[in-house]
């Protein structure tokens, strides 16, 4: 965006091409799933959660989580297009 | 009774000299990175498909442009501080630990700096 509008065309091309969304998309659900799992460490810091049975069930629930939180984005981002 | 020796206090607190304060603002800059990082993603989506002068008069407003330069910085050091735990636990060698500490530090500040200059360039010249 910085470099001006040349630069940002041939930006938007290389992400917005098939491998460049697939990329896009893998990294979000990175994203997410780090924000959800460090939301679990977070709360491991106050000293909840280490229990064997909830930390299973934080466990899962974190990949599913930023499942779904990868999914509603890329949803919305399509339907703003 | 305090299971410390007495070296500890007089050597600098230890090794590591300062532990408590990168464990704490790890957690300081993952809070921070919360609602920052949601609200970037949130920005990003809604404006998905944009012209270019779309985005740029977006990013110059000054409440994006400022919350882009607090997520710059606590993203920049979050990871910084991560890399570091990771260099810590993983890389056994004082040379190799040290140089690839050099690195993580100067890149995720140059990178920073380079990504705040980005944004003020857009932010006062759009």
């Amino acid at each position: 965006l910085a470099t001006g509008p040349l630069a940002f065309a041939d930006a938007q091309a290389v992400v917005g091409s098939f491998i460049g969304r697939l990329f896009l998309f893998g990294w979000t659900f990175a994203l997410f799933y780090h924000l959800a799992n460090g939301i679990r460490h977070l709360v491991w810091d106050t000293g909840y959660g280490f229990d064997l049975d909830v930390a299973q069930k934080t466990g899962h629930a974190v990949p599913i989580v930023a499942g779904c939180l990868t999914l509603l984005t890329w949803i919305i981002g399509y339907s703003a297009m | 009774m305090s299971l410390k020796t007495p070296l500890g206090p007089v050597r600098g607190l230890g090794s590591a000299r300062s532990g408590t304060r990168h464990w704490w603002m790890q957690r300081v800059t993952a809070v921070a990175l919360l609602p920052l990082t949601l609200w970037f993603v949130f920005s990003v989506i809604s404006h998905a498909g944009a012209e270019y002068g779309e985005m740029a008069i977006w990013l110059a407003t000054p409440f994006n442009a400022i919350l882009m330069l607090l997520l710059i910085a606590a993203t920049f050091h979050h990871l910084q501080l991560g890399l570091q735990v990771v260099v810590e636990d993983y890389i056994h060698g004082e040379a190799a630990k040290v140089a690839v500490m050099l690195v993580i530090k100067l890149a995720s500040v140059a990178l920073a700096v380079a990504a705040a200059f980005a944004v003020l360039k857009v932010a006062f010249t759009a």
